[in-house]
Formats: C-alpha cells, sequence, structure tokens
C-alpha cells in the first residue's frame, strides 16, 4: 500500500479578524471572530503501490484540499492520512521559481524544492533541460522567459523528481497540445514504471483514460469508490 | 464495511515506513537538507543587489553611512571622542553586531509571509525560511567585520586567541539569538502581522539598550546593582561587550576598564539564546499546523 487515509477530516476556521486590535474588538462587540467550513468530512480509502486514482468532484468538493493533506501542505483535524516512499506533487508548478535567476539556476532550487539531493539533479540535469525544449535559454533569467517556456521548465522539474507517490493537479493547463501530449506519455510512462499517481483533473476523459481507479468526492465525503469510467458516469449524472 | 479494514491495517505490523505527511522534524530536518538550504541561501545573496549598478558595494556603503552619522553626531557634537579612546573602532565593532541581529531578526520574522506561495503549495521543513534569513544576514555581516579588521590593524590590533574566541562567542550569541526570536515572531506573523511591527519596536530599543554608543560605565554610575545585572543579561549586550573585548580593546593602551565577568555574562547569553532557541522551535512546530491555511 502507499497511501491510507482513515476517516479524515479538515474543518477551515475563517478568520475574520487579521490583527490583535480586531480580535479585541471583534470580541468586546460579541462579534464571532471566525466561522468554519467542513472541506472534508470523514473521508476514508486505501491507495495500493502502483494504483493510479483520479480524485473526481465539482469546484470546491475537497479534491484539492485533499492532494494538499497527502502532500503535507494541510494537516489534518481528526483522522490520519499515512504514506509510504517519497511524495511530490505537480502542484501548481513553478511555485519555487524566482524571475531573478536563470532557467540552470532554477531547476537546481526548484529539484532541491520538491527534496531531490544535488546528486540526483546533476543527473538528470540534461533530461529535465532537454524534455522542457528549452535548451538554448537555459541561461537566461526566467523573467525573460514566455509563460509558456516557463511552465514547461517548471512542469519538466517536477516530473524528473525522484518519487513513489505523484500527484497531479490540473496538468492539462501546460503549455501547448503537443507539449501537453508529451507530458500525458510521460506520466503514463512513470505509471507504468509502478509509481502510485493521484491525479485531480477537470478533463474527464483525459483522467478517466488516465486512471484505474475514481474516488467522486462531493462536500467533502467520498460518495462513489470504483472504476474510473464509472465515476466520470456518475459525476455527470449528479 | 471499509471503515473496519481500514483500522485493521492501521493496528497492523504492515505499516513499516509509513510517515504522516507534513510532520517534520524541525530543526533538525533544516540540517538533513542542507543543500536545499545553501541554496536558498545563494539565492537571497545573488538577488538582493541585482539590477543594482553598486550591487554588494551596498554592503559597504550603508553600514560606512550609519557609522559616519553615529561618529560625527555622538564622537564629535557629543564629544564621546575625548572620553572614550579609540572611538571610531568602539562604535563600529558595536555597530556590526546590532546590524548582524537586527537584519537577521527582522528578516527572519518576515521570511514565513514572504514565501508565502511556496509554503502554501509545497510541503517542505519551513524552519528552512527563518534559518536561511539568519545565514544569509550573517553573510551580509562578513564585509562589515572585514571593515573592522582592517581598521583595527591600522590602529594597532594584535588580538590574543582568548580575545578571538570572545569574538566567535559574541556572533553566535547573536545569530543563535536571532535565530530563535525569527522562530518565534515569524510564526506568530503568519496569523498577526502586528509581530513585524513589534520587532521593529525591539530593534529600535535594542540599539540603545546595549553599549553600542555609549560606554557601559556610563550606566553602571546611575543604574543599582540589580538594574545593572538586568542589563547586562541582555544576550546582546553580552555580545555586543564580547566583540569590543575582540576587537577595540587591544586596539587601546588598556588604561581602560572592560565590564567585569565578562566571560560569565557570555555564558549566560549562549544559554539565554539556546533556551530561547528551543521555546522558538517550540512554538513555531505548534503553530506550524496552520500555516498553509493562515497564509
Amino acid at each position: 500500500m502507499a497511501i491510507i487515509v482513515t476517516e479524515l477530516s479538515k474543518t477551515f476556521l475563517l478568520r475574520h479578524t487579521h490583527s490583535l486590535k480586531e480580535s479585541v474588538i471583534a470580541a468586546v462587540r460579541r462579534k464571532p471572530l471566525s466561522s468554519s467550513f467542513n472541506a472534508l468530512d470523514e473521508v476514508s480509502f486505501t491507495i495500493n503501490t502502483g494504483e493510479s486514482v483520479a480524485l473526481l468532484g465539482f469546484n470546491g468538493s475537497g479534491k484539492s484540499t485533499l492532494l494538499k493533506l497527502i502532500s503535507g501542505v494541510l494537516r489534518p483535524d481528526r483522522g490520519e492520512v499515512l504514506t509510504r516512499g517519497r511524495v511530490a506533487g505537480l502542484i501548481e508548478v513553478g511555485a519555487g521559481f524566482h524571475p531573478d535567476l536563470s532557467g540552470r539556476e532554477n531547476i537546481y532550487l526548484n529539484a532541491a524544492i520538491l527534496g531531490m539531493s544535488q546528486k540526483e539533479i546533476d543527473s538528470r540535469f540534461d533530461d529535465i533541460v532537454e524534455f522542457s525544449e528549452i535548451a538554448k535559454f537555459i541561461d537566461t533569467e526566467v523573467k525573460h522567459y514566455s509563460s509558456g517556456m516557463f511552465l514547461r521548465l517548471a512542469f519538466s522539474v517536477a516530473i524528473h523528481t525522484e518519487v513513489d507517490i505523484l500527484l497531479v493537479d490540473e496538468i492539462l493547463s501546460v503549455g501547448d497540445e503537443p507539449f501537453q501530449r508529451k507530458c500525458l506519455a510521460k506520466i503514463r510512462q512513470l505509471h507504468a514504471e509502478g509509481r502510485t499517481l493521484v491525479v485531480v483533473s477537470h478533463d474527464l476523459g483525459m483522467v478517466a483514460d488516465l486512471c484505474d481507479r475514481g474516488i467522486l468526492i462531493d462536500k467533502g465525503r467520498v460518495v462513489f469508490d470504483g472504476e474510473s469510467h464509472e465515476a466520470v458516469v456518475r459525476m455527470r449524472a449528479q | 464495511m471499509k471503515r473496519t479494514r481500514v483500522t485493521q491495517i492501521v493496528s497492523g505490523p504492515d505499516l513499516d515506513g509509513f510517515v504522516r505527511p507534513g510532520q517534520g522534524a524541525g530543526l533538525i530536518d533544516v540540517f538533513r537538507r542542507r543543500y536545499l538550504l545553501s541554496l536558498l541561501v545563494r539565492k537571497e545573496v545573488q538577488v538582493r543587489y541585482r539590477g543594482s549598478v553598486l550591487g554588494w558595494m551596498w554592503s559597504y556603503v550603508k553600514p560606512i553611512t550609519q557609522f559616519l552619522v553615529f561618529f560625527v553626531a555622538l564622537g564629535v557634537f557629543l564629544q564621546l571622542n575625548g572620553s572614550i579612546p579609540n572611538y571610531p573602532v568602539y562604535l563600529f565593532s558595536g555597530l556590526v553586531v546590532i546590524n548582524l541581529f537586527s537584519e537577521a531578526f527582522s528578516n527572519g520574522t518576515k521570511s514565513l509571509v514572504d514565501n508565502a506561495p511556496l509554503i502554501k503549495k509545497i510541503y517542505l521543513p519551513r524552519e528552512l525560511f527563518p534559518v536561511s534569513s539568519t545565514l544569509v544576514a550573517f553573510i551580509n555581516f562578513l564585509p562589515q567585520a572585514i571593515v573592522l579588521a582592517v581598521v583595527c590593524v591600522f590602529t594597532g590590533w594584535a588580538p590574543n586567541l582568548v580575545q578571538v574566541l570572545g569574538i566567535v562567542l559574541g556572533v553566535l550569541i547573536v545569530v543563535l539569538l536571532a535565530m530563535g526570536l525569527s522562530l518565534f515572531f515569524g510564526s506568530i506573523n503568519v496569523s498577526f502581522r502586528d509581530a513585524q511591527n513589534f520587532v521593529e519596536l525591539i530593534l529600535l530599543v535594542a540599539t540603545w539598550a546595549s553599549p553600542v554608543l555609549y560606554q557601559w560605565s556610563m550606566v553602571d554610575k546611575i543604574l543599582p546593582d540589580w538594574l545593572m545585572v538586568i542589563y547586562q543579561l541582555n544576550p546582546v549586550t553580552a555580545a555586543v561587550e564580547l566583540l569590543h573585548a575582540g576587537f577595540w580593546f587591544p586596539t587601546t593602551d588598556a588604561e581602560v576598564t572592560m565590564p567585569p565577568n565578562l566571560w560569565f555574562f557570555g555564558l549566560c547569553a549562549l544559554i539565554t539564546s539556546s533556551v530561547l532557541l528551543v521555546v522558538g522551535q517550540l512554538v513555531f512546530r505548534r503553530l506550524e499546523r496552520r500555516f498553509a491555511q493562515d497564509l
């Protein structure tokens, strides 16, 4: 097994005050300091090593929250998440990029942020550059890149990290169509090599084909867990 | 059905190698990921003066200007130049300590908010940010220390080993103190931005609460004994005096008296700083749970 999620709940406290002064004033006036909202409610499932799972649901259903809990960015309020092996996310690629650094420097910085050692980065550097197709501009500062070039490089770094569990959020926002196809092929290849995939996307046809299993989430609860095409049918019926 | 299955697994022996994502080992993780730390520090250093003509010269221009302002105002106008021997060296060796402390503490406090996009999207030991701010401040301190050492050599500086060790201890005290306070105020700053303003206030006081611009004996004449002890227990005071003892004292004719029990207060400061680092780390870990959602 790769991921175990047990009775996982996440409640967001929406704070209405943002300074000590505001808090004191709100308390004196007996106004609520915050209101809460259940993003995930007693979610349980297990994902086996090598499985490919699509998390399905409409906006606000809680799937991105779930992905962030699996990656460790957020921590559960109740229940627990357990993972085995290295986890890396293709979540919001390029988060760690700095516009004033060159492509080369950004590759090293980002790969290290994603958990790679210097040796691993050295050995994969050429692959990363080749995959991104921007070898000519690798020593140019990233701020001069077009948005497409930027995304290519960021995605290329993320996809080359050494991982056991790959979390993918909205891959199809990356680059033009040929590059998207290349990314998808790369993700398929990683899956074929035995990596565990957890994918979130609004392109239902694509994720249903990419993944074997679909978990449908609605208002923070799992409403269906089974074959991916069937999950998409259920979702469309909602 | 599913729930019972999961519960069984959780209590079973199958759990080998499983971890709870997002629960790191704090500062120990920072050490484990020192390669990333080195890249973050290098990035800050590279980016700091990018796009400026003078570049890293600014690291010299700023402290030298600050020094000149204080020297003219206090040394010349208030005539400290006459009462404190070799006042320029005295002044500068204290100022470098305060600059190191101010920069590390204020940037460290803001570091989490500044790195919000990263913290919200990718998990990594968040202690990395305050720690790298402190290290960047230390790197920025080095050119100032070199200027100081060069000036000292011209005024007859020949320190012995104990004095050099004192300098190292003083810098260590400031670095640990700034790191601990950054962890503490930085994690509060995520939810309450009041923290960074409060830190500005602390720094404003810190410059004057230690014998940087004036001499300890002037304070000793006025404060009662118990208050003088508190004054000396301030870790920044101990660090400033250790640097005075290392840089300034050897350049005088030894007709000046250093504060008594310097090593005692130095060790007290080291302990205080270490305790504050532990407290800072504990508070940080407690508040860390909410970083990604509060930023």
